[in-house]
């Protein structure tokens, strides 16, 4: 089985915690995870709804292989409706509370209505109840974790919790657990903070002991884990440089957005690349990057544990922040510093660590700092109306307005609406870069054709993780494309989106799939699970999420013209590179994608093909 | 007499493979008419299975290409082992 076919509901209106047993039909069709939290998202609440209003309802969920011995299977997922897009929100995170949340015998956790006031949950396996949080609002995420564990004297509870920014609904606000990991993106931590909920502390010793087939399952885990240790990838390259080894492939190839999308390469961006992180720092001769880490149950380990230079300005007298912490990892050091110009690699660092603390999303924080700096340059704003003088490259700037947004104080405040709405105020709303009013990640969509198409479909907006077609193009996985061409990009989108809504549903980390391909989870899953998991039914699986998710957008008011890029990148060509002269081809390649898809020219899946998926 | 001199970037593990003298990665390297990838490849002695992503001014060069393309000079080679990142 793998699930545990139990179901947490916490009604933060009336205090109420119950349990309900699992939609086994729903299971057998969306998974776990992604696929099955959605699923019951839009069961339960009107497209429309306000995403920060009591109506919106956030569920914590596990996939079936969470918990269990295969290899990444820590992974859990955040579902809501997002307040930064207005579209549907999922968010992924590692570490060790998906795991600890099976243990405790729960698929997943349906929080619905609002609290009169700061609570936690608290879980010990089959108990449950929601506890007085006022002690610990108006802190951080780090604090919050060491006060549950020190006031239940139990240093092995883990906790997903939001910071200031998710308390005072900073729209790109995220979800932390174990210290450094986060339900990222999309703004699903404000939906807590709206909802009073601080944290969710989960004690669980119960194991995931429900495995259908034990034996088959023990083998072809252990089989699949040999693939990833021989892989090169997965074996040697992302726990040896983890994911910021490719601030200089990106940049080589002219796709490294730079400074809010404006340049196609960032001529520092040796500076604050994984080369950087391990070579000796002048200051005091020790390396930034200390070790790399693992989440629950992984054996790639990809994640980077670092420590800051304790003279850098920004942490002066402030030795909380001296001591090894997490990141940087590419997307962060990007959007933190090419995005900006910043080439400080101890500023980003320092503005990485503030993000994990008060919980907020390095990739959105980090693009709207774009925007604001490209806004100080042409006059729209300036040092009064910011606090600061803030043109590009100013990696005090960027410190300043880290503080200042996760603490909501001052100009800090209007960065906490995202790009869209903050570029919109000032009336330069073609300076968001953002689809559907979610910020790009780290791959300019000129010169990675595919990723445009990625970014302009995508049901969270703009986002590398639910097509990342940067393997085929850039790194040649699972075959190479070439990066400059639109052609046959549709299908190679459709073909990412769907088999990651499968990964992301199985509760197994989508970074598998460097060295994994649906072939390689299908069998950990059919002998995990009751049920007949061939490929084809989990290719099925991820379609049906897919054609789910956009069905919520669409009835959510999302039309044709939310699946465009802004026009920078539409009608300014790349000025150097391999992709010099190109722009990003996505109206070219959008009907085809419809088509496809098996959607009408205004991209609405039609009634045959919702037929077949059974929607 | 023009330039005959190309960049070679090198990353990753491969770093250690660079020549003396060479800063942030890269260094200068003599070439001539007859210098191809592949040459320059082997001349570094860069290991066959730490070289996977090679790109020529940013762009990819299929492994079955990399004997017959020059590397001229003013040109820029870059050289990663298999990563990925995300």
């Amino acid at each position: 089985m793998a699930w545990t076919r139990q179901i947490l509901r916490v009604n933060l209106t009336k205090g109420t915690c119950t349990s309900e047993p699992l939609n086994m039909e729903w299971a057998m069709d969306y998974l776990g995870s992604r696929g099955l939290a959605s699923k019951y998202l839009v069961e339960e609440i009107d497209p429309k709804v306000d995403p920060l209003s009591a109506d919106n309802k956030l569920i914590m969920a596990t996939g079936p292989m969470t918990g269990t011995i295969a290899s990444t299977g820590g992974r859990y997922t955040v579902v809501t409706k997002g307040p930064l897009t207005g579209a549907i929100a999922c968010s992924n995170s590692g570490g060790y509370f998906g795991a600890e949340m099976k243990f405790a015998g729960w698929d997943m956790i349906i929080f619905e209505g609002k609290s009169s006031k700061p609570v936690y949950l608290m879980v010990e396996n089959d108990k449950a109840e929601l506890r007085d949080a006022s002690h610990l609002w108006g802190t951080s995420t780090w604090h919050t974790e060491e006060q549950i564990k020190k006031e239940n004297q139990d240093p092995q509870i883990r906790i997903s919790s939001i910071g200031k920014a998710g308390e005072n609904q900073v729209l790109f606000s995220c979800v932390v657990n174990d210290l450094h990991r986060a339900a990222g993106r999309s703004g699903v931590g404000a939906v807590m903070g709206s909802k009073n909920l601080k944290a969710v502390a989960i004690r669980g010793t119960k194991g995931v002991g429900n495995v259908e087939n034990p034996a088959e399952f023990q083998k072809v885990t252990a089989e699949k884990k040999q693939i990833l240790a021989e892989n090169a990838v997965t074996g040697e390259g992302l726990p040896t440089y983890g994911t910021q080894v490719l601030m200089n492939v990106i940049n080589e190839m002219g796709a490294l957005p730079t400074r809010n999308h404006k340049d196609v390469a960032f001529e520092s961006a040796n500076d604050i690349s994984a080369e950087a992180m391990a070579k000796p720092r002048e200051s005091d001769g020790k390396a930034h990057l200390v070790t790399n880490q693992a989440c629950f149950g992984c054996t790639i380990a990809c994640g980077r544990i670092s420590k800051i230079d304790k003279d850098h300005f920004s942490v002066v007298q402030k030795p909380q922040y001296h001591g090894a912490s997490g990141g940087l990892e590419y997307e962060a050091a990007w959007a933190l510093g090419a995005a900006n110009g910043v080439k400080d690699l101890e500023a980003l660092q320092y503005a990485n660590l503030i993000c994990n603390e008060q919980g907020m999303d390095p990739i959105s924080f980090g693009a709207t700092i774009g925007a604001v700096m490209e806004m100080y340059e042409n006059g729209t704003l300036d040092e009064k109306k910011i606090g600061v003088k803030a043109p590009f490259g100013s990696a005090e700037a960027l410190c300043e307005l880290v503080d200042m947004t996760a603490n909501g104080e001052g100009f800090g405040v209007e960065i906490g609406l995202g790009s869209k709405r903050l570029c919109e105020k000032y009336g330069q709303p073609e300076l968001s870069m953002s689809v559907k009013g979610q910020e790009f990640p780290a791959y300019d969509s000129r010169g990675i054709q595919g990723m445009g198409l990625t970014y302009a479909t995508s049901n969270r907006g703009a986002c590398h993780l639910r097509s990342y077609t940067v393997a085929s193009e850039v790194l040649g996985i699972p075959v190479k494309t070439d990066p400059l061409t639109t052609e046959g990009k549709p299908g190679l989108v459709m073909a990412f989106q769907d088999a990651t809504a499968a990964f992301d549903a199985s509760g197994l980390c989508i970074f598998t799939s460097f060295a994994w391909g649906l072939g390689d989870i299908q069998p950990q899953i059919d002998a995990a699970c009751e049920g007949d998991w061939s490929e084809a039914k989990l290719q099925e699986v991820g379609e049906r999420i897919w054609n789910m998710e956009k069905l919520f957008n669409l009835k959510a008011g999302f039309t044709k013209e939310d699946d465009q890029l802004p026009k920078r990148l539409t009608t300014e060509p790349a000025k150097e590179g391999p992709a010099k002269g190109l722009v990003a081809g996505v109206p070219e390649m959008l009907p085809e994608y419809y088509e496809i898809r098996g959607w009408d020219k205004e991209g609405v899946p039609t009634a045959e093909k919702l037929k077949s998926l059974g929607l | 007499m023009g330039n005959t001199t190309a960049t070679l970037k090198l990353y990753a593990s491969l770093s250690e493979f660079l020549p003396a003298g060479a800063l942030d990665n890269k260094a200068q390297i003599e070439v001539s008419e007859s210098d191809s990838v592949a040459r320059i490849i082997e001349q570094f002695n860069l290991p066959e299975r730490l070289v996977h992503l090679v790109l020529v001014n940013g762009v990819y060069i299929e492994p079955e290409d990399r004997p017959n393309r020059i590397l001229a000079p003013g040109e820029v080679l870059a050289i990663w082992p298999p990563v990925a990142g995300g």
